[in-house]
């Protein structure tokens, strides 16, 4: 009955894809359900091994989700591989959570797009809502039969988008979404709060970005995401994006700009919204781009 | 001499697997004491909160009879299982020196221990509990 009253508490929020998000009472009520899969993605380590949902699996987005060698995602192949380790099949249904707000759930959730895994669902609330719900959590971990996922193709076009894009995008006066701290958007610290500095040269914003933090979608007490009229506000009113044009989100790495990605794709109905991983790593130590400050 | 601490380093220096550090890692954090309400109790005095922690650490230092000091430390983040784990590390190989040794410690202590399990909004709250620790140290030298 709560899985349902949960579920439909979703369904009310207006989303315009409802079905990405799942309440942890569905979580709770499908642990045992061989085509779930459900995978915990943190930025701490040592979160999942202190205790994570029962039957959860990790996907670290260090090492499972980027290349070791150059800064980009793994391959095809890799993708299989990793399927196959942690049991999942395309008719698998994949639910992500995670530390941060999902802030990292999100991030595998659009990388796990990139190869077109779409049977996916963010849980909503992430770690946190589990956690103050008092739910159960172990520290052991599961181990699913080898599945043979079939071939893929990685498919960036879709949701991801490089520099030389974004540059045409600047051009063009595209719309763009800066998700980072109000401080970094203003070119007035380098990092997020208490981060170290990861070596932008300049600071600032691409020209025309609209600064809307990420974790204004979410509201802080557990984790939920916003209804879709609160994100309408946010979004669309206050900042005046139109969800029928191309938009492009960035942050430091293209992690919390997948958070922002989710929020406007699947909640608010965003036509064509891209991620920018590249991000402020990149086009502020990037020679001869555009900044405003 | 920081005889306990170099101890502990020299353990988490053998262990170079992951796995294996991780799980020493946890294991640490589950020796993780919140400081007693004999010298401390909550709302915790906000001048031991420890700076750019996300994990919302509280360190005391408090001077023994013997002039030795004794830590205290808080991590009301319940997902703060690093710095419940370097707070155990801190107690246990520090507890009970002098101020003037204490002093001594350095915040290149929090990646010898973390290495690979150091995610990136935890290095800077590690490290600042190290500092926070040897600043309490200086204090009352």
């Amino acid at each position: 009955m709560n899985n349902n009253r949960s579920m439909k508490d979703i369904a009310s929020r207006g989303y315009a894809h409802p079905e990405a998000l799942v309440s942890t009472d569905w979580v709770a009520e499908h642990l045992h359900d061989p085509n779930i899969r459900i995978v915990e993605s943190n930025e701490d380590l040592l979160l999942y091994p202190s205790n994570h949902i029962p039957g959860a699996v990790q996907v670290d987005w260090t090492q499972d989700l980027n290349d070791k060698i150059q800064r980009d995602y793994i391959s095809a192949k890799a993708f299989t591989a990793l399927m196959s380790r942690i049991g999942v099949t395309p008719k698998t249904t994949v639910v992500f959570y995670g530390d941060k707000n999902n802030w990292w759930a999100c991030y595998a959730f659009w990388v796990f797009q990139l190869f077109g895994h779409t049977n996916a669902r963010i849980m909503d609330g992430g770690r946190l809502k589990w956690e103050k719900e008092g739910r159960a959590m172990t520290r052991e971990v599961p181990s699913y039969a080898a599945t043979k996922y079939p071939k893929v193709t990685r498919k960036d076009a879709p949701v991801r988008a490089f520099k030389a894009q974004v540059l045409k995008h600047v051009a063009a006066k595209g719309q763009l979404v800066d998700v980072r701290s109000p401080e970094e958007y203003a070119g007035t610290r380098m990092h997020m709060p208490d981060y170290p500095n990861e070596g932008a040269l300049r600071g600032g914003h691409i020209p025309r970005a609209k600064s809307v933090p990420w974790a204004r979608a979410i509201n802080a007490e557990d984790g939920t995401f916003k209804t879709a009229p609160e994100l309408v506000e946010l979004y669309q009113k206050t900042n005046g994006l139109k969800k029928d044009k191309p938009t492009i989100a960035y942050c430091r790495i293209g992690e919390r700009s997948s958070h922002t990605w989710f929020a406007l794709k699947y909640l608010l109905g965003f036509k064509n919204v891209k991620n920018y991983d590249g991000s402020w790593t990149e086009w502020g130590n990037s020679v001869g781009v555009p900044i405003e400050k | 001499m920081l005889d306990r601490l170099h101890d502990t380093l020299e353990t988490f220096a053998t262990f170079t697997d992951t796995a294996d550090r991780t799980s020493l890692l946890l294991s640490y954090a589950d020796l993780y004491k919140e400081v007693p309400a004999s010298v401390a109790t909550r709302p915790f005095d906000r001048s031991h909160l420890v700076p750019h922690c996300e994990s919302e650490a509280y360190v005391w230092a408090n001077k023994q009879p013997d002039g030795t000091l004794k830590l205290y430390f808080a991590v009301e983040n319940p997902s703060g299982v690093s710095a419940k784990a370097l707070a155990a590390i801190l107690d246990r190989s520090l507890s009970g020196l002098p101020p003037s040794e204490i002093a001594q410690i350095t915040p290149d202590i929090v990646e010898q221990i973390f290495r690979q399990n150091i995610s990136m909004g935890k290095g800077m709250g590690l490290m600042s509990m190290v500092q926070a620790v040897r600043s309490l140290a200086k204090a009352v030298q």
